[in-house]
């Protein structure tokens, strides 16, 4: 046994920076709305990203009635249900997940866990959520304007996107490209806030090994976007020129409708490789920061202290190094050199290694852990499944001869709903109760809390587990109506028709999450300011919601890592990263 | 930004040389850029952000004239001014980029002028290169219109690839772009220089926070940045 806690050491550096005075809001108007506050910021953004997310799950009703009842709902025509696939892929990777993790757990939980008293630039911050809040706007308006948003499917594939056969032709596509183009100016701004604070305003004594795991996530994640949405800024800009002006740059010479168009001599795999050099990266923004709350959450509710925290934190970086040179994964059928081809499918397959590193890191803290299977860590083992399912069929379709049978099929659904849906929304969910309580004082209703896991968790693998299966058999994605073909089973159908009803259940359970949410803001109960016993600095505030300024007078000192679980001879089984080490000795050096 | 000044820096402990330095700054607390402020860090990233777009853009404009079928319009040609009954190729472009360089220099002048605390030399010259942005901007502007008169359109033009047209109107439009938004915060700044804001350490009208000096150099950084891209600009889409 350790008679020290790892990492401890007496002496700290002297401070660097002077205290910065802080912008002081002078009505309610620049407290609660006009907010430089990065946990107001942090509000703000969550709300208005459940608030879009909302309108892509109904989004996803829709979808599964037609497809598990075809020709019942006469409303859902096919281009509304390309509608409907697009805008849903494109609100839950972006505007929720993306604008959640970052700008929501990432304004919230980066000065809290770094010791800072708010971002670094809160002037900025606060711009980046208006230019998010305008770029969502945008967005929703597609709904209303005519011709309806852009049917293109989430990747928006020219030339398909931009041609009059796609729905969304005259203005869906217009403003779905501009909207891009603001989400991606807004979140830079954040961005360069999150990172500056996490390299440059950290606390005495906070190192980059001492940061929480979920700091790393979000610091890595948002690194990434930083260097990846320059990518689709770029493509966003082509292919809106594309559209209004007539360029060709990702047009080639093609007939629409029987007659000749006025593009000529483009390059549409030029797109792809600018979307997908974004697009891949994008998928590690939104698992990151998952990987990190998730450790922080197994630990906590373990009481165990993280198994291999220093193999966690490279791992999180060289999946993050690695996710760029593996984009043409998802581009195996469009007719590229073999040899990429095999290039790609070799450094994808090598991501899995430090994924693995992970989870059996998780799987190890969790070992003869002290297990309280409270509504966090039940999120956080459900994220381990599901992200584990996700991650192997990941290995099926990183494959180029496994990939080509499998392309635009249904397992591919399968696999990044599980990846990169499922397995983040789960570390979202586990965030959220586990902060609930430092946010606004109050614990979420664990009846409502139980009703709502397990109710999202058994029902996304009643929607996902089948869909892998009617992928194997060759079903399309993006397809509106499957109609009698020959492959696919009667037996296909009542699968669908199952999904279905599993996916409007699990759709109710989010709006009993919705519930919670408010009930327990008015009716929980009253939290105190650790309720979990956790180490990490963000409990240590001295007041619960964590005032203007984050910090009483004085920042806090931090003396040791975020994960003095159980340590023999303290006197509680979690010691404060803020605790200096004399109150450790005091206890007597052994156990 | 003058909060992170390095005031309050308490005498600091000899750091190692080289590697190990890095090491050491990397490990330590509170910042991993040792005597570097919030501000500049904050700019340094951004144009590394910046960096992959404009990387992204050329890229995608040498994929675009590497696979067109159609012969690509020589630029030598296209970019000649007929002066005295004697084509000159690239006169303007190379006038153009020597004012823009030259712009760096008496930026990195004022720059220098500014740690001095000399308002006026530091305002004059931040002017200068406020100046000197614009004529580029007005050379760039003539060009397009020169292009535009010769019948050069986004979607096509009389000697070639359609996308000759595309990518230098996106490029230098872009590349434009920038150029002006550094023109507007020279001119900002050199207001707030000339009026002794980062003297009196008058607060910001926005943030509230207290001006300093050092904003010059991270205008300064900028506009280099914005210079060196124009230097590749000037190699991939006029010299190739």
């Amino acid at each position: 046994m350790v008679d020290v806690p790892f990492d401890t050491v007496a002496g700290v550096p002297p401070a660097e920076v002077g205290e910065v005075e802080l912008y002081h809001p002078r009505s309610w108007w620049t407290r609660y709305v006009f907010s430089q506050d990065a946990k107001v910021i942090a509000i703000q953004y969550s709300i208005t990203a459940m608030s879009i997310g909302m309108v892509a799950l109904v989004l996803s009703w829709l979808m599964r009635l037609q497809l598990g009842f075809p020709g019942t709902f006469s409303f859902i025509d096919p281009n509304q249900y390309l509608q409907f696939i697009t805008m849903h892929g494109m609100i839950m990777v972006i505007y929720l997940l993306t604008a959640l993790f970052l700008g929501g757990f990432g304004n919230y939980l980066i000065p809290l866990m770094v010791g800072a008293r708010d971002m670094v630039f809160p002037y900025v911050n606060m711009l980046s959520y208006w230019v998010y809040l305008l770029a969502v706007v945008v967005l929703a308006s597609t709904f209303f304007v005519p011709g309806g948003p852009t049917g293109a499917g989430w990747t928006l594939y020219p030339p398909q996107a931009i041609l009059s056969g796609t729905p969304g032709q005259d203005w869906g596509i217009v403003l779905m490209l501009a909207s891009l183009i603001l989400f991606i100016i807004g979140f830079t701004m954040g961005g360069l806030n999150y990172v500056v604070t996490v390299l440059q305003a950290r606390t005495r004594g906070m190192t980059l090994m001492r940061l929480p795991l979920t700091v790393w996530g979000i610091f890595t994640a948002t690194v990434m976007a930083l260097l990846a949405f320059p990518a689709l800024f770029v493509a966003s800009v082509m292919l809106l020129l594309d559209r209004l002006l007539g360029t060709s740059f990702f047009m080639p010479t093609l007939v629409e409708m029987g007659t000749l168009t006025k593009y000529g001599g483009g390059s549409p795999i030029l797109f792809q490789h600018l979307f997908w050099f974004f697009g891949h990266p994008e998928v590690y923004i939104v698992a990151l920061p998952a990987f990190g709350i998730i450790s922080d959450l197994i630990s906590v509710h373990a009481r165990k202290n993280i198994f291999g925290y220093r193999m966690m934190v490279w791992a999180i970086v060289a999946i993050g190094a690695l996710s760029f040179v593996v984009w043409a994964h998802h581009m195996y059928v469009s007719g590229m050199h073999p040899y990429f081809g095999f290039f790609f499918a070799t450094t994808t397959l090598i991501i899995a290694i430090p994924t693995a590193i992970k989870v059996y890191n998780w799987v190890l803290t969790l070992w003869r852990g002290d297990i309280h299977l409270t509504i966090p860590m039940l999120f956080a083992l459900a994220f381990i499944v599901t992200f584990v399912n996700g991650g192997l069929t990941g290995l099926f379709l990183g494959n180029v001869v496994v990939d080509v049978p499998l392309s635009d099929t249904m397992f591919v659904v399968a696999h990044f709903h599980m990846v990169m849906g499922i397995a983040p929304i789960m570390a979202v969910f586990g965030g959220i109760y586990h902060w609930y309580p430092k946010v606004t004082g109050r614990m979420l209703n664990e009846a409502l809390g139980r009703f709502h896991f397990w109710v999202s968790f058994l029902g996304a693998y009643a929607i996902f587990f089948p869909m892998h299966y009617l992928g194997l058999l060759g079903m399309p994605r993006r397809y509106h109506d499957i109609g009698e073909t020959a492959f696919v089973p009667a037996s296909a159908h009542d699968l669908n028709a199952f999904m279905s009803v599993a996916a409007l259940i699990v759709g109710f359970a989010q709006l009993v999450f919705l519930f919670n949410l408010i009930w327990s803001l008015f009716k929980g109960k009253e939290a105190g300011g650790n309720p979990w016993g956790a180490a990490s600095l963000e409990w240590q505030t001295p007041e619960t919601p964590p005032g203007h300024g984050n910090w009483g007078k004085e920042l806090p000192i931090v003396h040791r890592w975020a994960y003095d679980y159980s340590v023999p001879g303290a006197a509680m089984d979690f010691v404060p990263q803020n605790e200096p080490p004399a109150g450790l000795s005091a206890q007597g050096p052994h156990a | 930004m003058a909060e992170t000044a390095l005031i309050n820096n308490v005498e600091p402990p000899a750091r190692p040389a080289g590697w190990r330095g890095i090491a050491a700054d990397w490990s330590s607390d509170q910042r991993a850029f040792k005597n570097v402020s919030w501000g500049k860090a904050m700019m340094w990233i951004f144009l590394l952000s910046d960096t992959f777009i404009f990387s992204c853009f050329l890229l995608s404009y040498m994929t675009a004239r590497m696979s067109t079928t159609v012969p690509w319009p020589n630029p030598s040609e296209v970019f000649a001014l007929t002066i005295g009954e004697k084509k000159i190729p690239l006169i303007l472009i190379a006038i153009m980029t020597f004012i823009l360089i030259s712009s760096s220099g008496t930026m990195a002048m004022a720059v220098n002028f500014g740690y001095r605390r000399d308002r006026v030399k530091t305002a004059a010259l931040m002017l200068a290169t406020a100046a000197f942005g614009a004529t580029f901007v007005g050379m760039q502007a003539f060009e397009w219109t020169k292009l535009i008169v010769e019948g050069v359109r986004p979607w096509g033009n009389p000697w070639g690839a359609a996308q000759f047209g595309s990518s230098f109107f996106m490029i230098t439009g872009f590349h434009g772009t920038h150029v002006t938004i550094g023109v507007i915060f020279l001119i900002a700044i050199a207001r707030k220089v000339l009026r002794g804001d980062f003297d009196v350490e008058r607060r910001g009208f926005f943030t509230s926070r207290k001006g300093h000096y050092e904003i010059v150099e991270i205008t300064g950084l900028y506009w280099h940045f914005v210079d060196l891209v124009w230097v590749f600009i000037f190699a991939l889409f006029y010299l190739w």
